[in-house]
């Protein structure tokens, strides 16, 4: 028998008794406070949780998926490179081209996020997104240890046209876009000066001090896309096509060049005020890009009339195309740096318009949709830089069909403004562009930024063999040219064609 | 079936379940299927079966869930420390043996009546005082974070504050289960003795800024003096002066000011102050930093985890994410990997170990027992909220240790004391139950 010692007062343990219960049942829902906060994060706040910038651990589940590839038709222009740390395997990114594909594929770091391609792509790189008996194999892997993997991005771009385009550009600012106006397939995409997305994560430094022709040098900015640029006299392109349309123009409409147009009571010049015209007619006037003629053209049509072309064209939308929306930049009519889509013909000085003056901005790629068009028989193709999505056991999980967005203009207009196109490098502006065997129609600009030495000059063309559609469309831009478009741009314009359509050129 | 039959049946069960823990963590770990981490729990429950065994002649009749909760808890603890931080799973592992020795001994040494302890309550009292004032003494104190809590003596290091906290807790059961019955009619006169050590204990802690701590005992203190005598007045005014010693502290020291505004207002979407480098940071950059992404490591656990050993604290480039991780934060760790389910659990682990204390508390005959249960066992549910609790913004967060979880020696061996003080009671309670 313990010796025992009873409680001192009897009635005392009961109330003891019931003061240690409600101590105890505070105990109990402290513990269970503890259970409701944890439910709280791990159910109610987590999507939340999981989209802050600063949560490094979904950035790390990312690099322990093994992304898909990004390939050209024929070359790898993304790839993985494994690295253990610590007993984990992370999939970091290589990019074997360097900087001949840096601005349409982007990049994928851990330091600075991602762009281009390995941003708008992320999703189906990642392999998130699938379909439910796919999700259901990831899930498997995930039990086995097996990092998830992601789908392959097939591109359409031709990474020797990329080179040769780059090349042609040299320390020159600008960009190329290439396009097969038929399909809308973009075959090229170059941004200069580009930079070299390897040194993205470990080597930012080196890209901040990549020098070119232009301050500051942006090398990050795909200035094919995210370029807005004055378009000068290839705007003259989308004023045509809006006054053929109208009914109220042929080619072979005749006017009277004073070398100057009259706008609000102002003389605006011709480009070269030294040598007018005298009477021209349309076909002529943009043979040799008679800025009178566009402007009367413009006054008669009236501002709506010609965004409501531009509009056909694409412009006052993002181009439609795989890479971020961010990274693509609708063109027309600027207002403080904001699109302006005038209500009435009168808040808009139609004239300057009409011949790419007046607040027009526009980007590359808008301009070579607006070539391919027309030499695309009027027919606005979507483009796109995606051909095909392959997933890991190599089935095509989406094929890119070729889309007609609209016809932007009639085909008896698209054939009168295209010949006119063809005479103005045969025999006009763009001269500089011409490849023997091949037909070419094209345009030069020459946008003045007030500045001696700081012109923006521009090529934008069709090319083809004669009796064909037209293979593709191009629009190269330069900054801070002295010369003309036709001097500077269109030379470099017949060398990217040059190596594009001649046979021996790989495909 | 016998008590200890029972505890030895459950102490199968928590081997079995710590082997998983033990198994998942290793094979993540290396990459292979190996058996070298049944070794390691092997030892682990070796070491319980002692204890087992030491129970089975000095506590025969002692609740038989207690130990295999705590060596549940402490395998899982030790797996979790395995995987972050392997060097640190070895040392803790000999301190759960130590632990346990310490416990055998408890055991053996008061097998015949624990309730001696009462008779030298004041000494305990005092020796609470001595032993938090410790790490203050010149030559023995150690600054760790800035704060002083420990004492080094040559190579060995400890925090008193953990074996304080249950000598404290022996004073108040001794000394309230004497005057409960006069301070319950209101006799002021005897709170005296009590304010002064209970008082001193105070005025250290908050001297050495061990907020942590100080809210713990401070917690226990009232929740003693209102079990033994029932007056909620007592309660009323020792949460009003922690309302004005709170409001104090926030006036006077920047840290705790700093506390509160981290728990706040975590994020901030512009640039503030930040204290540790004095230019402008987002604040979830700064002096938010360490619960911020140990929040965003509980959220990413989600409801089932990331499994044992697959969580995320590191980044790409293999740097530690939260700092404290397997000490203060080791909840988080958990929390990430074996996601709500396996966080519940664990809470739950606490909650049976809550709940037994408590009963032993109601079914012990006597005031000092019932008193000490109850505080040994309040204790425990306050440590893990106060903790568990700073870790999930429920309360400011102050770093004490998760109880027989967290990386710690000082904090193992007070909790294996704690344990075997309960075990002492639950066996008497039933032993008299028994033989009555």
């Amino acid at each position: 028998m313990l010796p025992l010692r009873r409680c001192t007062v009897e009635n005392g343990g009961a109330r003891l008794n019931r003061q240690i219960t409600r101590v105890a049942g505070l105990a109990m829902g402290l513990m269970i406070a503890l259970v409701v906060a944890t439910t709280y994060w791990q159910t109610w706040a987590r999507p939340a949780l999981a989209e802050r910038q600063d949560n490094e651990i979904q950035r790390v589940a990312q690099f322990q998926i093994k992304r898909g590839l990004i390939l050209s038709p024929a070359r790898v222009l993304a790839r993985n490179k494994e690295r253990r740390v610590q007993s984990r395997t992370f999939y970091f990114r290589r990019y074997p081209q360097g900087r001949l594909t840096a601005h349409v594929v982007g990049y994928s770091t851990a330091a600075r996020s991602r762009t281009g391609l390995e941003r708008s792509l992320n999703p189906i790189l990642t392999g998130s997104g699938r379909s439910l008996s796919s999700l259901v194999d990831q899930s498997l892997d995930k039990l086995n240890g097996k990092p998830i993997v992601g789908d392959t991005a097939v591109t359409t771009l031709d990474v020797n046209g990329q080179r040769t385009a780059l090349d042609a550009l040299g320390t020159r600012c600008g960009a190329i876009v290439v396009l097969d106006p038929r399909t809308g397939r973009v075959r090229v995409m170059v941004s200069s000066p580009s930079y070299n997305p390897n040194d993205v994560e470990t080597n930012f430094g080196r890209i901040l001090k990549i020098k070119a022709d232009c301050t500051p040098a942006s090398p990050l900015l795909n200035r094919a896309s995210q370029g807005l640029y004055p378009p000068g006299s290839t705007f003259k392109v989308v004023t045509a096509s809006a006054a053929l349309d109208s009914g109220r123009y042929t080619p072979a409409s005749t006017f009277v060049d004073p070398g100057y147009c009259t706008v609000y009571g102002k003389h605006v010049n011709n480009f070269d005020t030294s040598r007018p015209f005298g009477t021209v007619s349309l076909a002529t006037a943009l043979q040799f890009s008679v800025n009178s003629v566009f402007c009367n053209i413009g006054l008669e049509l009236g501002a709506r009339r010609i965004v409501k072309q531009a509009k056909a064209f694409g412009f006052y939308e993002p181009p439609p195309l795989e890479t971020p929306e961010s990274e693509r930049l609708p063109s027309g009519l600027y207002r403080n740096g904001e699109l302006y889509d005038p209500k009435r013909d009168r808040n808009v000085d139609a004239g300057r318009m009409a011949f790419g003056q007046e607040r027009l901005l526009v980007t590359p790629l808008q301009m070579a949709m607006v070539a391919g068009t027309i030499g695309n028989g009027g027919i606005l193709m979507r483009p796109f830089v995606v051909k095909k999505i392959v997933t890991p056991n190599s089935k095509v999980r989406d094929h890119t069909r070729p889309t007609k967005i609209r016809r932007a203009v009639s085909p008896a207009t698209a054939r009168d403004v295209g010949e006119m196109m063809v005479r103005a490098v045969q025999a006009g502006t763009g001269t500089a562009a011409q490849i023997p065997g091949l037909r070419i129609g094209g345009k030069t600009g020459t946008a003045e930024t007030g500045i001696g030495g700081s012109n923006v000059t521009w090529f934008i063309a069709f090319a083809g063999i004669d009796g064909q559609k037209p293979e593709l469309a191009i629009a190269v831009v330069l900054q801070n040219q002295s010369l003309t478009g036709g001097a500077t741009a269109a030379p470099i314009a017949r060398l990217v064609m040059q190596a594009l359509l001649t046979p021996t050129a790989n495909p | 079936m016998s008590a200890r039959n029972k505890e030895l049946l459950n102490l199968g069960f928590a081997a079995l379940v710590a082997s998983a823990a033990f198994a998942s963590v290793s094979i993540v770990g290396t990459g292979l299927v190996s058996t070298r981490w049944l070794g390691y729990v092997g030892v682990i429950f070796g070491l319980y079966l002692v204890a087992h065994v030491v129970a089975r002649f000095t506590v025969p009749y002692a609740d038989p869930t207690l130990l295999p909760l705590v060596g549940l808890l402490t395998a899982l603890g030790l797996s979790v420390i395995y995987r972050l931080h392997p060097e640190d799973a070895r040392r803790q592992a000999v301190w759960v043996a130590v632990g346990i020795g310490v416990l055998a001994a408890t055991l053996i040494w008061l097998r015949f009546d624990y309730r001696v302890l009462e008779r030298y309550k004041y000494l305990f009292g005092i020796s609470a005082v001595v032993l938090l004032l410790l790490p203050s003494v010149p030559g023995l104190g150690h600054r760790v974070n800035g704060v002083k809590l420990w004492v080094k003596v040559g190579p060995m290091q400890f925090q008193p504050g953990e074996l304080a906290k249950l000598f404290l807790i022996i004073f108040l059961a001794g000394y309230l289960r004497d005057k409960r019955e006069s301070l319950a009619r209101g006799r002021l006169k005897d709170l005296g003795p009590l304010l002064l050590i209970w008082g001193a204990a105070m005025l250290v802690l908050v001297q050495t800024s061990d907020l942590g701590s100080a809210l713990l005992n401070f917690g226990i203190f009232l929740a003693m003096v209102y079990a033994a005598t029932g007056r909620v007045l007592y309660v009323g005014v020792g949460i009003a002066l922690f309302v004005a010693g709170s409001a104090a502290l926030y006036n006077t020291l920047g840290r705790v000011q700093q506390r509160v505004t981290v728990w706040l207002h975590p994020w901030t979407d512009e640039r503030v102050y930040c204290s540790i480098n004095g230019k402008l940071e987002y604040r979830q950059n700064c002096d938010s930093y360490q619960l911020v992404k140990s929040l965003y490591s509980i959220a990413n656990g989600g409801y089932g985890g990331t499994g044992l050993g697959k969580g995320t604290f590191k980044t790409v480039d293999g740097t530690q994410l939260i700092p404290y991780l397997n000490t203060d934060f080791i909840y988080s760790a958990i929390a990430q990997e074996l996601g709500l389910i396996g966080a519940a659990g664990v809470l739950l682990l606490f909650m049976v170990l809550v709940a037994r204390g408590m009963r032993i508390a109601l079914i012990s005959q006597d005031g000092f027992s019932k008193l000490l249960a109850t505080g040994l066992t309040f204790g425990l549910a306050l440590q893990t909220f106060i903790i568990v609790g700073g870790v999930l913004r429920v309360v400011p967060l102050t770093g004490i240790t998760l109880p027989f979880i967290s990386y710690g020696g000082s904090s193992i061996l007070s909790n294996f004391v704690m344990l075997g003080l309960l075990l002492l009671v639950s066996n008497r309670a039933a032993a008299t139950a028994v033989h009555r």
